[in-house]
This record gives C-alpha cells, sequence and structure tokens, in this order.
C-alpha cells in the first residue's frame, strides 16, 4: 500500500519535470508566434511574451505581398522537392545493389562510399570544384554538392538487409530480375523508411543554409536565395541598424521585427506539419544508423 | 570454375547500372575535389588545375607555417577546441539523463506527446534558432531579461556567450539525441528489473544498478564519435549565432576557413586548413576507435 503510493508521487515528479521540459521547447515558438501576430508597438514597448498585443495580421499581408519573400518561399519549395526525389531515388540506387553480398566490386563501392564519411576534402576544395564545373551561382549548387547523404545510404541498406530472403528467392524463381525485385519487393515493403529518409532529405534542403551563403554570391543569384539565407540576411540587416540606431539614440521602429517574426514562421511551420506523423518510423531510422555507423 | 562473365553481367548488369549515377555523385563531388587538397601545398593559383601550380616555398609546407603563426587561427583551433569540449562534458550527459526520465514516464500516451514535443527543436534550423535568440536573449529588448527585470548579457560577452552557445546546442539536439539511448533501453532485459525488485532495489537503485550497465555500450559508441570530432567544427550554428561583440569567443575553424577562403580568395592558405582539420578528424576517430576496443568494446567499427 504505502509502497504503491510512493511510486506515484514518483512518476508525478517525473512527469512534472517532463511537462517543464516540453515548456521549455514550446515557449520560444509560442513567442514568436505572439510576436508575429502583434502590433508593432507593442513589440517595441516589449509587452508580448506568450499571447499577441493588438492582434493584427499585418505581418504576414505584408509578407505574402513582398516579391522577394514570395518568390524565396516558392523557389525553396520547389528547390526541396526536387532535392528530396532526387536525393532518396539516388540513395535507393546506391543502397540496393550493396544488399546483393555476391555482387562483384560491391566491397570497393561500398568503401569508395562509407570512406567520404571520414575524410573530406574540406571547404574550399569543394568550393574550387563547383567554381570549375561552372555550378557557382546557379540553382545546382544547391542541388547536387550534397544530394546523397552516405549515413543515409547506410539506414537504407539496412532496412533492404531486413527484408527476407525467401520473398527474393521467390521473385527470382518467378523469372524477376534485380530491378523487378526491388520495384515489388523492396520498394513496398521500405515504404516507412523511404518517408522517414526523405523527410530528412527535405528538412535537410528546407533548413539549408551555410550552401547557399557561400556559392550564391553574385548580386544576380539572389533570385535562387533558399528562405534561410533571405532570412538571414533580413535580420542580419535588421540588427545592423538596430545597432546605429541605438548607438545614435533612436529605437528600432519594430515593425520589421513583427515581419521577421512571420518569416520565421514560414520558415518553420512546414516542418513542424510533417514530422510528428513520421515519428514513429524514424525512431528505427536513426537507431540502425547509429549502430552501424 | 564455373564461373562467366557473360552469364553472371547477363543477370547482374542491372545493378551496375543502377549504381552508376551514385558512384558518379561520389567520384565527381567527393573524390575530385581530393585533388584540390595539393593546393594546400602549392602556390596561391586556381586559374590552372592544382596538379600544374608550382610548390609553395618551405618544402610546399608554406601554408601549414603560416597558419600556425597566424594568431586568428590559432585563436580558432583554440575556440573549436574549447567549445567542442564543453559540448562533449556539459553536451554528452543531457540527452543521457533525459532517457533515463523519460524511461521512468509511466503514462505511455504522455510518453509519446513528450518525445514529440523534445524532437520539435532538432527541426529548426539555426538561422531560425539564432534570429528567436535575438528576441529572448537580447541585454536590452530580450524579453526574457524583461520578464526578469534583468540586463543580463547572454549574447554579448563572449563568457556569457559561450554558455548561451552551449545551452542552445543542448536545446536544440538533446530531445534528438535521446532516441538511440531510448532504443538502447528498449533491449535491456526485464528480468534484470524483476531480480532487482525482488533485491528490495529503489527506483535510483534499478536506474543505477540495471539500466546505465544496459546502455553503457552505447553511451562509449556515442563518445568515441564524439571525441573524433573534437577538432570537427560545424558552420551553421557558430556563424549564424555570433555577433560583432563575442568573435573572440566565435570565430571557429569552418568560419576561419569561410572568411580567409571563400571571402578573402587565400585559397592555398585556406586549404591547408581544411587539410589540417580533416586529417586529425581521422586521427582523433582511429585513436579513440582502438582505445575504446582496448576497454573491451565493440567500437564503432
Amino acid at each position: 500500500m504505502i509502497k504503491s503510493r510512493k511510486t506515484r508521487t514518483g512518476d508525478l515528479i517525473i512527469a512534472g519535470i517532463c511537462f517543464l521540459l516540453m515548456l521549455l521547447c514550446l515557449l520560444p515558438m509560442v513567442h514568436v508566434l505572439a510576436s508575429s501576430l502583434s502590433s508593432a508597438d507593442a513589440l517595441v514597448r516589449n509587452d508580448v511574451f506568450i499571447w499577441p498585443k493588438g492582434w493584427n495580421i499585418e505581418a504576414y499581408k505584408t509578407v505574402l505581398t513582398t516579391e522577394k519573400y514570395v518568390r524565396s518561399l516558392g523557389w525553396t519549395a520547389i528547390l526541396t522537392v526536387i532535392c528530396t526525389l532526387l536525393s532518396i531515388s539516388l540513395t535507393i540506387m546506391a543502397a540496393y545493389p550493396l544488399t546483393y553480398t555476391n555482387l562483384k566490386g560491391g566491397r570497393f563501392i561500398n568503401f569508395i562510399i562509407l570512406f567520404t564519411m571520414y575524410f573530406s576534402a574540406g571547404t574550399i576544395p569543394y568550393y574550387l570544384l563547383l567554381s570549375r564545373l561552372g555550378m557557382l551561382n546557379t540553382p545546382y549548387a544547391l542541388i547536387f554538392p550534397n544530394c546523397i547523404g552516405v549515413f543515409n545510404v547506410i539506414i537504407m541498406r539496412s532496412f533492404f538487409f531486413g527484408v527476407p530472403d525467401s520473398l527474393k528467392e521467390a521473385a527470382e524463381i518467378d523469372g524477376a530480375g534485380p530491378i523487378r525485385v526491388l520495384i515489388r519487393v523492396y520498394l513496398p515493403l521500405s515504404l516507412p523508411v523511404i518517408a522517414t529518409l526523405s523527410l530528412f532529405y527535405a528538412v535537410g534542403r528546407w533548413n539549408g543554409f551555410s550552401d547557399a551563403l557561400m556559392y550564391l554570391k553574385s548580386s544576380d543569384s539572389e533570385k535562387y536565395w533558399p528562405i534561410q539565407l533571405l532570412l538571414y540576411n533580413v535580420i542580419k540587416n535588421s540588427t545592423q541598424t538596430t545597432e546605429q540606431a541605438a548607438q545614435e539614440g533612436f529605437f528600432d521602429n519594430g515593425v520589421s521585427k513583427t515581419i521577421q517574426m512571420a518569416t520565421v514562421m514560414f520558415a518553420t511551420v512546414p516542418i513542424l506539419l510533417v514530422y510528428p506523423w513520421l515519428q514513429r518510423y524514424f525512431v528505427a531510422g536513426v537507431t540502425i544508423g547509429a549502430v552501424k555507423g | 570454375m564455373g564461373f562467366s562473365w557473360k552469364t553472371y553481367l547477363k543477370r547482374y548488369w542491372t545493378l551496375y547500372l543502377l549504381l552508376l549515377l551514385p558512384v558518379a555523385f561520389f567520384l565527381i563531388f567527393r573524390y575530385y575535389p581530393m585533388a584540390y587538397v595539393l593546393l594546400g601545398f602549392k602556390k596561391n593559383n586556381i586559374l590552372i588545375p592544382p596538379w600544374q601550380v608550382e610548390w609553395a616555398k618551405n618544402n610546399g609546407f608554406q601554408w601549414f607555417i603560416r597558419a600556425f603563426s597566424d594568431k586568428s587561427f590559432i585563436n580558432a583551433l583554440k575556440n573549436t577546441i574549447f567549445l567542442n569540449l564543453l559540448d562533449l562534458f556539459i553536451g554528452m550527459p543531457m540527452p543521457i539523463i533525459m532517457a533515463l526520465l523519460l524511461n521512468e514516464l509511466a503514462f505511455p500516451k504522455y510518453k509519446r506527446i513528450t518525445q514529440t514535443v523534445l524532437y520539435l527543436p532538432h527541426f529548426l534550423s539555426w538561422v531560425i534558432i539564432s534570429s528567436i535568440t535575438l528576441r529572448l536573449f537580447g541585454t536590452h529588448d530580450g524579453i526574457i531579461n524583461k520578464l526578469l527585470g534583468t540586463e543580463f548579457p547572454f549574447i554579448s560577452t563572449e563568457g556569457t556567450w559561450r554558455g548561451t552557445y552551449i545551452f542552445l546546442g543542448i536545446w536544440k539536439e538533446c530531445g534528438w539525441n535521446t532516441i538511440i539511448y531510448l532504443a538502447a533501453l528498449t533491449g535491456i532485459n526485464p528480468e534484470l528489473y524483476e531480480a532487482a525488485e525482488v533485491d528490495g532495489a529503489t527506483r535510483l537503485q534499478k536506474i543505477w544498478h540495471v539500466t546505465l550497465p544496459g546502455i553503457r555500450s552505447t553511451i562509449i559508441v556515442l563518445l568515441i564519435m564524439n571525441l573524433g570530432h573534437i577538432l570537427g567544427s560545424e558552420f551553421d550554428r557558430p556563424f549564424t549565432l555570433s555577433n560583432k561583440l563575442v568573435q573572440g569567443a566565435s570565430k571557429t575553424i569552418s568560419i576561419f576557413v569561410y572568411e580567409r577562403g571563400i571571402q578573402g580568395q587565400q585559397y592555398s592558405l585556406s586549404t591547408a586548413v581544411g587539410l589540417f582539420q580533416s586529417v586529425v578528424c581521422v586521427i582523433f576517430l582511429l585513436l579513440s576507435n582502438s582505445l575504446a576496443k582496448r576497454f573491451g568494446e565493440r567500437g564503432v567499427w
């Protein structure tokens, strides 16, 4: 009797701590949402915490009617779809043949792929390569250089290894070649992991920032800026003016801040809508990657 | 003996066809740049291919010597190591603690919700986190200082900036990093808990004597991987979180390479620095892996 009561208090304490941790994760985003929905004055007065003050959606209207924001959001969406499709296809194409353990040269190719996880040439060689290929300041620089993740190939391959050999043999007896086996047997059984890896690739591209910063330098490549780079520059420019304004004794007008927060929302919400649905799959994926890595 | 290339290829050529594009990717975008590593030993010239460029002074080691006599490189090296060590010692135990906490959480549905929420920050980019950070942690206009009624310089002095940097790293990845530990926890034999219960172990004793030993090898593998990256340096995190006031603490090797190489066009110098970093990384990884094996663990490979 006493013992069960004791465990109960312990459970409640743990549940309470978890609740606080959840708040810690959620409150910053709630604050951003509240800020984006508040009036500029309220932001300048720093009145907004988790509930909007001076409710309005002006910031969202501004973002959705400013050409550079709309263009960047649309372009990032297109880019993300293209890159995800390309990446996941290439990942399957790399992983599937390597599940044939008797494939001649397979071990060597496997080594070639894994080696790049441990040694890389570094930022400048990549940059010079892209410049030599004429990809600098073009969208190709955002699509190709990182289109295959070695870790994801390992995860994919491990899942393929988990498909029972008997299924493969049965299909082969029916006269199916390797490609047919892949399409008819392996892909349908691997949909969860394909969805998960697609999420990883999509998040990576949607959140990608440094490649755009380094490879899109010319002023006419501004039209290819993904939303993260645009957001970074908006924030950086506004903090610089804030610094100046503070030095000169002025305050930031605050309008730009609500717009910044609205942009943050735009850059975040698509991902937040997707990841919870794939959660039960990616746990398995990450675990395999860590064990085999 | 009975092997014939003709029948073999006839049956499996499609597999090689599938591999064609991925292998081309690795050759072009991963191995071809390795030829450019030569530039670290050559004169700064990118108009002709690196193998045709003349060797740099001091038997080609001019740029390495230059880097190590460059104050700002030494500073970047120190910052990289210091921030990574802080991440290792403060950041690494956190997901373990959080995983133990989640493991003890008794209500399954609530546990699932908690996990979903704790994974959230992992999916935010550093650009987004840095813009939120400015709103939250500003000295004069941050909401936290406003709520506390203080003017604590979270991001405007070097010492406090380091703390904020480490905290934000934990905030972003702690929940996500619990995944691996939670998976390892499911592999522990339930009979061990029952036996401990029969022996009258308290909750904490069970954690100490059953749960922690159960995930020991996972902890060691992750420790090795982190040790291997002690000189590695991500770019987005220090770059986006940095500001004018804290550059002495926030300039890491990756930012040094970006500023000198891509912005300053000192290609040879920054290639040499990048190469140094990659080679040290590999050495550390090999060392820590063999260390783990000596302690009787499986190691990473």
